[in-house]
């Protein structure tokens, strides 16, 4: 008889379902998976050395391009790393602004996954109408700090700026005459506080509409319950955070047991999983489009009555008003000394960390009294969430390793940094 | 974390660690505790399996190289002379607590601690990482290889000493039709230069 050997067969780094620069090494026994050998560090940029080089504020752009499909997320726990160590107060205005934008971050971040996991596994329609909604978002995120991505909006010490009271219109082009221009401008007649209004009323169908497509699909379970089976024991002593740990059924969010900015003041429920497979996991984070929808729309509500400021007025950490700047000979220093030579931050180390879309986020930053990082460490929960591929995948076959992949909600920008 | 939770843990872990711990100290409502080398292994046991303490999840480890702390400024810190370093950083989903520890590598020139892999198996990519970035050792880990760094790298990028834009650098060679490293051809330059100014810098009279 024939010997019969193991194969090994490498997946990826440009598979479509490799989610960026995954190289897997599947370790095969026909077609079920003995051992997957992740090789990561395809899109390793070395942003915590980079860091140690730069500023405190020129560091900020660079932590959008960790977790690039929820860029506001990972701003917002280096900001809040900086403002520990400086005990800087951030303006209440400023909290609520970043709690809203945190979930609408969550929304992006979890219509992508959504999009992806499903065609991943087979299933077109999501992704496209996942696409639409994330338009809206990102117009959101375009009309508060110019881009629709790499947004840089929130700053040590608050956010950038206030939210505008327009929003960017549609102009008729070869593609969008006059009059299908003004439906498309139809909800961009106010501030960007009725947009996200109209869009947090608009969304909850939205997700009824994916739960139609996707929650009782015959195929879907088939392809999803079962899978990727991890207990919460195994899951706490595997560092997975998040809808992972979440959908183990270990009720933990950050949000909840460790209130940062005002989530303390808003009303909210944590969605727990019960097998711990991954049609929890999409379960899970299902729910979370609803709860993320319920923050949004009490931010609104506050935002709406409560005028401020937005970013504290220490102009040791935060620059002056441009119009100050030219007139007033001091802010004007604080302006030059604040762009050319940064702020300094005081000896010491913290730990900051956040209920990121995909788990918790956090930076540990050293400072030794300088005016850039001695040391930036970013835990990023993908990367937690990644090595325990091989233990999630053995035992199952090839296609449900894309399956599991997609439940992992794999981002090489955080995983590699 | 408030601060009566963080003083009934620093208690609790003054009284189950005893004379293991060599410093513990609090600040910003957290709480970092340092032991030696030696006892690394028993006491991250210790902090995992006692029940008032109760530390079942390892969030982070992070490497860390101290050659150049403060050096800037006449060097003020109090730290020891050592140079590398590992940060754990520890969570408590039952009690809500959070543990930071920092354990310095005996030897600089060949940095070696134990794996607490069988401990938390979560640590895994996370020693990895450290080896990649740092070459701190971790013995009893059962397959250290580089992570982050290219396949064939040399060196350890993180340390302090390693320039920024590295050493080498990477092209398409036509003649040899391969892919080729040399050394690299960037001017180290830094725009800003890294300064700590002295206390009170600033502050008007």
């Amino acid at each position: 008889m024939a010997e019969i050997r193991n194969y090994t067969m490498n997946f990826g780094p440009q598979h479509p379902a490799a989610h960026g620069v995954l190289r897997l090494v599947l370790e095969l026994d026909g077609e079920v998976v003995q051992r997957a050998d992740p090789h990561i560090g395809l899109l390793h940029r070395a942003t915590e050395k980079l860091a140690e080089y730069k500023t405190y504020i020129q560091s900020v752009p660079y932590m959008d391009r960790l977790d690039y499909v929820s860029m506001m997320c990972n701003e917002h726990a280096y900001v809040m790393a900086i403002e520990k160590l400086l005990q800087l107060e951030v303006p209440l205005r400023a909290q609520y602004i970043r709690v809203m934008f945190d979930e609408i971050t969550r929304i992006l971040n979890h219509l992508l996954w959504l999009g992806a996991h499903a065609l991943d596994v087979g299933a077109m329609t999501v992704f496209l109408y996942a696409f639409r909604d994330r338009e809206d978002l990102m117009d959101c995120y375009e009309a508060v700090s110019g881009a629709r991505l790499h947004a840089a909006y929130y700053r040590p010490g608050g956010v950038y700026r206030d939210l505008p009271e327009s929003m960017p219109q549609y102009k008729a082009s070869k593609i969008h005459d006059e009059k299908s221009t003004r439906v498309l401008n139809e909800n961009r007649r106010g501030s960007l506080l009725d947009f996200i209004e109209d869009f947090t009323n608009r969304f909850p169908t939205y997700v009824d509409e994916y739960e139609t497509l996707l929650t009782d699909n015959r195929i879907w379970k088939q392809r999803l319950v079962g899978i990727g089976v991890v207990s919460p024991e195994r899951a706490k002593a595997l560092g997975f955070t998040g809808p992972m740990l979440r959908g183990s059924g270990v009720e933990w969010d950050l949000r909840k047991k460790q209130p940062y900015e005002v989530y303390d003041r808003i009303d909210f429920d944590i969605p727990v999983g019960v097998n711990g497979d991954c049609y929890d996991r999409y379960l899970v984070r299902i729910e979370e489009f609803r709860q993320s929808n319920r923050i949004i729309k009490q931010c609104v509500d506050w935002l709406r009555k409560n005028p401020g400021p937005v970013i504290t007025d220490n102009h040791k950490v935060a620059p002056p008003a441009r119009v100050e700047m030219k007139q007033n000979m001091e802010e004007l220093i604080h302006h030059f000394k604040l762009f050319t030579e940064g702020f300094h931050v005081p000896p010491g180390e913290t730990y900051a960390a956040i209920e990121h879309p995909k788990g918790e986020f956090g930076i540990y930053l050293v400072s030794d009294g300088a005016n850039m990082p001695y040391r930036l460490k970013i835990r990023a929960p993908g990367f937690a969430h990644l090595a325990a591929l091989d233990e999630m995948a053995r035992g199952h076959m090839i296609a449900d390793v894309v399956a599991i992949i997609g439940t992992q909600d794999i981002v090489f920008g955080e995983i590699d940094r | 974390m408030s601060s009566s939770r963080l003083e009934t843990l620093s208690f609790c872990l003054q009284n189950v660690l005893a004379d293991k711990l060599v410093t513990t100290s609090e600040r910003l409502g957290e709480l970092t505790i340092s032991v030696r080398q030696a006892d690394l292994l028993w006491t991250m046991e210790t902090l995992r399996d006692h029940p008032e303490l109760d530390f079942e999840m390892l969030i982070d480890l992070c490497g860390m190289d101290y050659s150049t702390y403060g050096a800037e400024f006449g060097s003020t810190s109090d730290r020891t002379n050592k140079r590398f370093a590992a940060i754990y950083h520890l969570l408590s989903i039952r009690h809500n607590h959070r543990l930071r520890i920092r354990i310095f590598a005996d030897d600089d020139e060949f940095p070696v601690l134990d794996s607490v892999i069988n401990i938390w198996p979560s640590v895994n990519w996370f020693e990895r990482e450290a080896f990649d970035l740092y070459g701190i050792v971790f013995t009893g880990h059962p397959d250290l290889r580089r992570i982050l760094t290219d396949y064939g790298f040399i060196g350890s990028p993180f340390r302090k000493d390693f320039p920024l834009s590295g050493n080498v650098e990477m092209r398409y060679d036509p003649d040899q039709q391969r892919v080729i490293y040399q050394p690299v051809s960037i001017e180290p330059r830094q725009i800003i230069p890294r300064v700590i100014r002295e206390e009170h810098y600033g502050e008007s009279e």
